[in-house]
């Protein structure tokens, strides 16, 4: 078990940087999720830590090893790959023990810790099959069974459960997580979906375009979004981000005005961006004056796609006992003036309050 | 419902016309000469055209199979295909793995490497006929002067073919691998990096288990290619030295049977065997293939 350090790490092809200038420290222990769009750069990370990739600048540490130039086989990582890349000629068993193989350990002891690794995920039943008899889940368990059987320093998991259905990727999340509190592994897990995110990870670091965003615990991630971005990609709808601007102790947008709470006291005079979480908006009386584009029912909740004066379109939750409006009425849209985040128009960064 | 009928016949009539011109030319060109030769195989000529061919029924069949001739075409047939394929497939793995590499410039190292699958038969035995001559080959430029030539020796005909159907299936055989190599799933290959596999391992353990089908696959198109092989055997050894008998592989035989010695019977048994031996093949590997999607789907 080790930490995992980028220092100023980048990787380019060519002119364009797939990671640029990273820096990050996965804590000894830590499930560290790295999550962003396709082509935001995660994988890329995660390759570089596995050696698949080089390291064009800056330095990476796994533990007290600077691992920039060192081989896949010496840097004691393993890795579950996306489809899953287990050895279609070989069984189960031959599966799980070939990375102890490669290592020399004696037949008995391989077999030993095999079965040991195959029985953690309930593959012991399974091990003279061969991954083409095998289910899409259980082909994903031998792909963990391989990588915990040599209790590596890091586990790095590439999208692991996208090839699985609905109700499994739940549940396996929930397997997942719970081998990795028990074996206490560091754990890199890349990620487009933010709900395995925010279930999974002890962290999470929101990468965007090569550029790492913001590195927070879930829960501060969703509360406190570093900039617009980060507020956008995460909830489901994400933040709705609302053009204003700051006249004296007064939010003016094109739709209205709106409360001003004195957590916003460090938000300069001028053009602003706002940004309110679909719960912290609800249909009343007196608010944002909008028209009803769209209403999406869940069941537990509806979702209110209002389109406020001025063109700006933002979502509302609605609890399952709140009347409804139609498409097409007019509505007022009350924003609670306590949740509102503050960004910057120009950088998107968010704006702190003076506390 | 009659309708439905109606339309249906409709679509069946419409499939069979537009399946009829390439009936047509399978029947004439394909199938009537494949049932003629079963007929052919049962009557006796006599060596002079004209003379009336008597019926002889399966008696020619087995006096064919019996003959030292058969037996020695079968020997140098088999020896030739061993000559041949395991060469020129280790021969193609070997360069498709030294070009499967994204260095500049490699293009041009695939393109000569596939170069050979397109030059002509008749051309290539000329360049090494040439290189194996006597005089102004290649052995009396090195100063060596085996006699008799190579060509002209019983014990170096066949092999010396046999470097010419090498050199050109190497083309073949190269495309096939490069095509396999690149079609391997990376992950499997990185996971076994990650794994620790060091290289001969990752070569003999992995990536040659997984690259199978493709090596069966040329296996079984080496063995169809040799044993189709005729031009270089024409050219090189039948125009100059047509008592050699050893260099008489399946396919050359059946064409000396035919041409120098006059005698369709015997042709007819001899492709009727050739068929035999290559419907064989085939079987062999629909059963492989059918297996290999078994175990491959991920």
């Amino acid at each position: 078990m080790a930490r995992v350090h980028f220092a100023n790490v980048s990787k380019r092809y060519g002119d364009v940087a797939a990671v640029d200038d990273l820096s990050l420290e996965v804590a000894d222990g830590e499930l560290l999720v790295l999550l962003g769009p396709s082509g935001c750069g995660k994988t890329t990370a995660l390759r570089m830590v596995a050696g698949l990739e080089e390291v064009t600048e800056g330095s990476l540490m796994i533990g007290d090893d600077l691992v920039n130039d060192v081989d896949p086989k010496d840097r004691d990582v393993a890795m579950v790959f996306q489809s899953y890349a287990l050895y279609p000629h070989m069984t189960v068993g031959r599966n799980i023990e070939f990375p102890l193989r490669q290592r020399k350990i004696e037949a008995a002891e391989r077999q030993r810790r095999a079965l040991e690794a195959a029985t953690t995920l309930g593959l012991e039943g399974l091990m003279d099959r061969k991954p083409g008899q095998l289910s899409g889940g259980q082909r994903q368990r031998v792909a963990l069974a391989r990588a915990i059987v040599r209790d590596p320093r890091v586990f790095l998991m590439d999208e692991p459960l996208s090839n699985l259905d609905a109700k499994l990727r739940v549940q396996t999340r929930g397997d997942i997580v719970a081998l990795q509190r028990r074996l206490g592994t560091t754990t890199l897990y890349v990620t487009h979906d933010q709900v395995e995110a925010m279930t999974m990870g002890h962290r999470i670091a929101v990468m965007q375009g090569g550029r790492l965003q913001q590195v927070a615990p879930p829960q501060e991630l969703y509360e406190r979004p570093a900039n617009t971005f980060v507020a956008t990609f995460l909830g489901s709808p994400g933040m709705n981000l609302i053009p204003a601007e700051r006249r004296g102790d007064e939010l003016v947008t094109p739709s209205g005005s709106l409360t001003f709470d004195s957590s916003l006291a460090s938000v300069p005079q001028g053009a602003v961006t706002l940004g309110a979480r679909p719960e912290s908006l609800s249909l009343g009386t007196d608010g944002l004056r909008a028209t009803v584009a769209l209403v999406e029912m869940l069941g537990a909740e509806t979702q209110v796609h209002c389109t406020l004066e001025g063109g700006t379109t933002v979502v509302v939750r609605q609890g399952h006992d709140e009347v409804r409006p139609d498409l097409g009425d007019s509505v007022a849209v009350a924003v609670d003036p306590m949740s509102l985040h503050a960004f910057d128009v120009e950088s998107g960064v968010r704006i702190e309050a003076t506390a | 419902m009659r309708t439905q009928v109606a339309r249906r016949r409709k679509d069946w009539a419409l499939a069979y016309v537009l399946l009829l011109p390439g009936l047509a030319i399978f029947a004439v060109f394909t199938f009537w000469p494949f049932l003629q030769n079963f007929k052919l195989a049962l009557y006796q000529n006599p060596p002079y055209p004209g003379l009336p061919s008597t019926f002889v029924g399966l008696s020619q069949v087995g006096d064919v199979l019996s003959s030292s001739a058969f037996h020695q075409s079968l020997i140098s047939t088999l020896l030739f295909v061993l000559m041949v394929v395991p060469t020129g497939l280790l021969g193609g793995l070997m360069l498709a793995l030294a070009a499967h590499r994204a260095l500049r410039g490699m293009a041009i190292f695939q393109v000569i490497f596939s170069s050979t699958v397109v030059s002509s038969v008749a051309v290539a035995a000329v360049v090494f006929g040439t290189l194996m001559d006597p005089v102004v080959g290649l052995l009396p430029w090195l100063g060596l002067d085996p006699q008799p030539a190579i060509l002209s020796n019983p014990t170096w005909a066949l092999p010396a073919v046999a470097v010419i159907a090498i050199w050109q299936f190497l083309g073949l055989s190269f495309i096939i691998m490069t095509a396999g190599l690149q079609s391997l799933p990376e992950e499997v290959l990185e996971a076994a990096r990650l794994d620790g596999a060091r290289a001969p391992t990752m070569f003999f353990r992995v990536t040659i288990p997984l690259l199978s089908p493709t090596i069966f696959f040329g296996l079984v198109v080496g063995f169809i290619y040799a044993f189709q092989s005729f031009g270089q055997i024409d050219i090189l050894i039948g125009s100059q030295n047509a008592e050699f008998t050893h260099t008489n592989v399946l396919l050359y035989y059946i064409y000396r049977a035919l041409s120098v010695q006059n005698d369709p019977g015997l042709a007819a048994v001899l492709s009727i065997v050739l068929f035999v031996i290559l419907l064989g093949v085939t079987l062999v590997q629909f059963r492989f293939l059918e297996r290999r999607v078994h175990y491959a789907g991920e």
